[in-house]
């Protein structure tokens, strides 16, 4: 059983085109049965927060190629990817890398 | 080659290796135990702050500041051994605001005592409508925040929305292929006094450049786009690409560290360009092999054509003097193409109909174009 979890969500490198250009959302994660995972975290994202072309932020579970993913400033992939699960006030940056430059 | 231990919970593991799940046994990290609570390992440069990544080769974990240490070590490892530019040489940054050109002049500021260098900021003004007026503004800021000189080629007297122009004369499916062939050949226009160009292509564009020259049977480039610099030919400024053996995720997290302000919107004709293909292509292929892209330009640098495939030595162009492997460079051929209506005179197969030039005084004399500060 998860309580409800407070956490802040970016979006940068041009992702947050797909937000309304919106970067930065402070959210409020409800209470569930199951751990707040990333995994998790990337459903309710595309259910709530984005406002269009989903294929270009989702592929299957998780990001599409190209994305990056930072919880508090630091790689997912060092902390377990989708796995990880989330506590109250992390930060989780997703960075887009396809655009040119 | 990875030094610290896994972190995924010990819970999530025995759930994921009790599934049977594919995605747990191809995951390094599995096979390596285990940290019972998730978090980074301590970084293995300065031993202080933990770490924020793994670099992409070497698997090292270093925080934040040791990596981007070690980004800018790496890029003047790559000048220096490859001799890109000469102490007291004038260097022009091609700046689109991008993250690649954003990171790339950020980082050879930091490395001019270290080089000898002195280093300006060129941009190019296609023409293209939206896109290019907020990209241009974040050249802009990044020219006043760092003092750097910036020259600004506004083709608009001569190319007066051309880029939009070849997409709304170039009927269908072809439109959107074509495009991107004018955009990289305006780009090429001259600078003003500099003695060197960088280039700010990373791993993952030399990796989709030679991927698409193989897949077009481009001769030509495959054998020219081979080498960390062109020399100077035919008139041409000498070119590098300090950042070809940086990968594109490196780049955004070093901008990322260093807080850089960078312009990133997707160039309204990119989504019909070829090159999304072998983007896409690479990503798969990356998914599977990690070292795909640096391998993939490593190996390029070493790829020799047999004699019989190799181009003549490129020239100058007869109108205005830039690099040219035939009488006219393409942006001469595609403005001629233009202002004779056949848009696609130079592009691709159209480029063996050509064969009159234009004289001088009219539209590609290079007398005509202005430049701006």
């Amino acid at each position: 059983m998860a309580a409800p979890l407070s956490v802040e969500v970016e979006f940068g490198g041009g992702a947050e085109l797909l937000f309304d250009g919106v970067k930065k959302h402070q959210v409020t994660l409800p209470g569930q049965e199951e751990p707040w995972d990333i995994r998790n975290l990337l459903v309710w994202i595309t259910k709530n927060l984005l406002k269009e072309r989903p294929e270009l932020f989702i592929q299957g579970d998780s990001v599409r190629p190209g994305i990056l993913v930072l919880i508090n400033d630091a790689d997912w992939e060092l902390l377990g990817e989708l796995d990880y699960q989330l506590q109250d006030q992390d930060s989780v940056l997703f960075i887009s890398t396809l655009h040119g430059g | 080659m990875h030094s610290c231990p896994g972190l995924f919970h010990a819970g999530v593991l025995s759930r994921e290796l009790l599934k049977g799940s594919d995605a747990a046994i191809r995951n390094p990290h599995v096979t390596r135990l285990l940290c019972p609570l998730p978090q980074c390992p301590p970084c293995t440069s300065c031993h202080a702050a933990r770490a924020a990544l793994r670099r992409p080769r070497s698997g090292q974990a270093l925080c934040g500041a040791c990596f981007c240490s070690a980004f800018e070590a790496k890029v003047l490892h790559t000048v220096l051994a490859g001799r890109l530019l000469p102490p007291g040489g004038v260097v022009a940054v091609g700046a689109s605001g991008g993250k690649d050109s954003t990171v790339l002049a950020h980082v050879l500021r930091a490395l001019v005592p270290r080089l000898g260098i002195s280093l300006q900021l060129v941009a190019v003004d296609e023409g293209i409508g939206g896109y290019r007026d907020a990209a241009l503004a974040a050249v802009r800021r990044q020219a006043a925040r760092w003092e750097l000189p910036l020259t600004i080629l506004a083709c608009e007297d001569l190319f007066r929305g051309l880029t939009d122009a070849v997409a709304r004369r170039t009927a269908g499916s072809d439109r959107s292929r074509y495009c991107c062939t004018f955009c990289g050949e305006l780009q090429a226009a001259r600078r003003a006094g500099a003695t060197n160009i960088a280039i700010s292509h990373n791993a993952d564009d030399m990796a989709e450049t030679r991927l698409m020259n193989f897949l077009r049977g481009d001769a030509g480039r495959l054998a020219r786009g081979g080498g960390l610099g062109s020399p100077g030919e035919g008139g041409a400024l000498p070119r590098c690409r300090p950042l070809q053996f940086a990968s594109q995720k490196e780049v955004v997290l070093y901008a990322h560290f260093r807080r850089l302000d960078y312009f990133s919107e997707e160039c309204v004709y990119a989504p019909e360009a070829f090159r999304g293909h072998a983007r896409d292509l690479l990503k798969r292929l990356e998914a599977a092999r990690p070292s795909a892209v640096l391998d993939l330009v490593h190996s390029a640098e070493r790829l020799a054509l047999a004699a019989s495939a190799r181009p003549p030595r490129p020239g100058a162009c007869s109108r205005c003097g830039a690099l040219a492997s035939r009488a006219l460079c393409q942006a001469c051929a595609l403005l001629d193409g233009l202002n004779r209506g056949r848009p696609r005179l130079a592009i691709g197969k159209g480029r063996r109909g050509l064969d009159k030039q234009a004289t001088p005084g009219t539209p590609g004399d290079p007398a005509q174009t202005k430049t701006i500060r």
